[in-house]
């Protein structure tokens, strides 16, 4: 059990280090921030200092290694934009972002799931075409139209609430909804179909055969079982919590974690970017960490290590 | 005459318009041990869960099934599930997927002493442990803690019978209860399910497709074909001697050790639900067919005492040499 548990972390840490090795690579090699931050009209004395400054001009491998040296001492770098650290700067931004993708994870939550356990349960009738029509739009409708849509009918036309910006609790609505929605037809869809797969074993007739009423086959056997798959999904959207909103905040106008992000890349400020993604892969991973051990918990096929060697 | 316990009148059963069962009789008597013998998809197994109403939704179930009398077909949902599990009880083909693989084999057990039993706190733990005694669970105790993947296929079937049998069931169906298992460990779950049955005077409808451990294991026989029963009777004389060409069939089917013959097989293959011939659902493979078999379906009727028979030509001596080669005209057989 230890070494499946130290496995995990290993795998995790890996995982984490490869993430930020290739944003490093792919920032490194999508143009000079100099030039951006400086603007196209600066003297080349101008960008050589701000170049050497900010340690551009070393090797990259020499960049990579610093880098990394520092993220060990808890240094994520500096803003090459306001000289602030990138980590105070991301941290500020982490509120905004959770007051959206929290209440956005619990409507996900508290839609999909029951959506997708009805609709199975009912497989074939109106509300379950119905789930299954909303779970397609759901998937295909991005989540800028959605937004547009959403802001189309209650801000411009209804007027019930606001377009953009981050003044009181009504600003939070639309984008709140914007994120549930689409979530949430995921997880409905998700969890229908683990559902149905679940229902169609032996081991619901054999529950049946026993004698037990239908709700007591359903909450007792069935759905311990479709949890399984369907805590991967969770675990995913939990993971998502910081990034999820990138496109919510922009179109919003919500000043979060992603709206940072967007203008970070667009100035090439690398190591706000940097930070950004080092935080995204940390709580990803953390949140799939987490999901392997509630496997064990759900099943007990995966309990004593079984799967430390898969 | 007893009165039977569970008695199946007209039965039919069909999904989405293809039938699967074709009007099936049968009784079981209390105490007694019918065999329930046929092809894959002859509907034996259909049969009983459709008496137990646990074939899905889109299954059209007709007919009557009668326990003690009363019509179990018609029950409020309520009363029929008092009936599953605590008047009749059901044991599985594959008791690796019939087992719940996240629950604990003591919650499995227990929630039918709960149910219908009545039982709780330590009278569950002592009856659930007691039942796995019975069906000779080593280290019972420890292995209520167990899982069914933690288990041989043996041991999750005596844990499905310990199962079934935690309702005190007057009647229990077991449904190819040894196909999936080592062939060593299928002669000690029948001996289990025979030493169970009489202690507990408890009646038991063994569903096979192997005639030989339908024979050795039960009192009387019914051989199912195509969704209808097309011979039964007592086992020792329904295996002597044969009456239908599809029970000689399925007997010169299987093997023997003195036997230097090679083994017969019958010939073709069982005919499609949504494609039934008219006459006789064996007729096209039956090497005894005449032309009145291809009219008219035969119906079952009784031969002699205790014995039913399902053929057209029912006064064929089938007692010859084995014969069913496709290649034999009917009329070269009867001559």
């Amino acid at each position: 059990m230890i070494r499946y548990i130290l496995t995990r972390f290993l795998r995790a840490f890996i995982t984490i280090v490869l993430v930020v090795t290739f944003a490093f690579v792919v920032l490194r090699l999508s143009g000079d921030p100099a030039t951006i931050i400086l603007g196209p009209e600066a003297p080349p004395e101008a960008i050589a200092a701000f170049r050497k400054s900010w340690g551009l001009d070393q090797p990259v491998l020499v960049q990579y290694i610093q880098y990394f040296a520092a993220i060990f001492q808890g240094d994520l770098g500096m803003s090459m934009r306001d000289g602030r650290p990138a980590l105070e700067l991301v941290m500020e931004r982490i509120p905004a972002t959770l007051a959206l993708t929290l209440p956005a994870l619990m409507l996900k939550l508290a839609m999909g799931v029951p959506a997708g356990v009805y609709a199975a349960l009912h497989q074939g009738t109106a509300f379950d075409r119905a789930v299954m029509v909303a779970a397609v739009m759901g998937f295909a409708v991005p989540s800028f139209v959605l937004a547009l849509g959403l802001v189309l009918v209650f801000a411009v036309n209804l007027g019930w609430l606001p377009s953009g910006g981050r003044d009181t609790i009504w600003h939070a609505i639309l984008p709140i909804v914007t994120l549930g929605l689409g979530g949430a037809a995921a997880l409905a869809r998700f969890t229908r179909s683990a559902m149905l797969e679940v229902l169609g074993q032996h081991y619901i007739r054999t529950a049946s055969s026993k004698g037990l009423a239908w709700a007591v086959v359903v909450r007792s056997h069935a759905l311990p079982n479709a949890a399984i798959p369907t805590v991967t999904l969770i675990g995913f959207l939990v993971g998502s919590l910081i990034a999820g909103a990138i496109v919510v905040e922009s179109v919003f106008s919500w000043p979060g974690v992603g709206r940072l992000m967007v203008v970070a890349v667009a100035n090439r400020d690398l190591a706000v970017v940097q930070c950004i993604l080092l935080l995204v892969a940390t709580t990803m991973v953390t949140s799939n960490l987490i999901v392997d051990f509630l496997y064990g918990a759900l099943d007990p096929r995966l309990r004593h290590g079984a799967r430390a060697n898969a | 005459m007893k009165t039977p316990l569970v008695k199946i009148e007209g039965l039919n059963v069909a999904f989405d318009g293809a039938p699967a069962v074709r009007g099936v009789d049968l009784a079981v008597h209390p105490g007694e041990a019918l065999g329930l013998v046929g092809e894959s998809g002859s509907g034996k197994s259909v049969t009983w869960l459709a008496a137990l109403r646990l074939l899905p939704g889109k299954a059209s179930v007709q007919g009557r099934v009668s326990l003690d009398g009363s019509d179990i077909l018609s029950l409020p949902v309520r009363e029929m599930e008092r009936i599953r599990g605590g008047r009749i009880g059901i044991i599985f083909q594959d008791p690796s997927s019939a087992l719940n693989p996240v629950l604990s084999i003591r919650r499995q057990i227990s929630e039918v002493l709960a149910l219908h039993r009545g039982m709780s706190g330590s009278e569950i733990r002592a009856e659930a442990k007691r039942l796995l005694d019975l069906v000779g669970m080593p280290d019972a105790k420890g292995r209520l803690d167990s899982y069914p993947h933690e288990m041989s296929g043996g041991q999750n079937q005596r844990v499905m019978i310990a199962m079934a049998l935690a309702g005190q069931p007057d009647l229990l169906i077991a449904d190819e209860p040894t196909t999936a298992l080592d062939v060593t460990i299928q002669a000690q779950i029948l001996d289990l399910l025979q030493q169970i049955r009489r202690e507990m005077g408890m009646a038991l409808v063994l569903i096979s497709h192997d005639l030989g451990v339908v024979a050795e294991n039960c009192d009387r026989v019914a051989v199912m074909y195509a969704g209808r029963i097309v011979e039964s009777g007592p086992a020792a004389t329904l295996f002597d001697t044969p009456r239908h060409p599809y029970a000689r069939g399925l007997i010169d089917a299987l093997p023997t050790l003195d036997d230097t013959q090679r083994l017969v097989a019958i010939p073709g293959v069982v005919p499609d639900p949504r494609d039934m011939p008219r006459g006789c659902a064996f007729g096209p493979r039956c090497a005894y067919a005449g032309p009145e078999c291809l009219l008219d379906s035969p119906p079952l009727r009784a031969v002699a005492p205790g014995r039913r028979l399902a053929c057209a030509r029912h006064n064929l001596d089938l007692a010859g040499p084995k014969s069913t080669t496709p290649n034999s005209t009917p009329a070269e057989v009867v001559s």
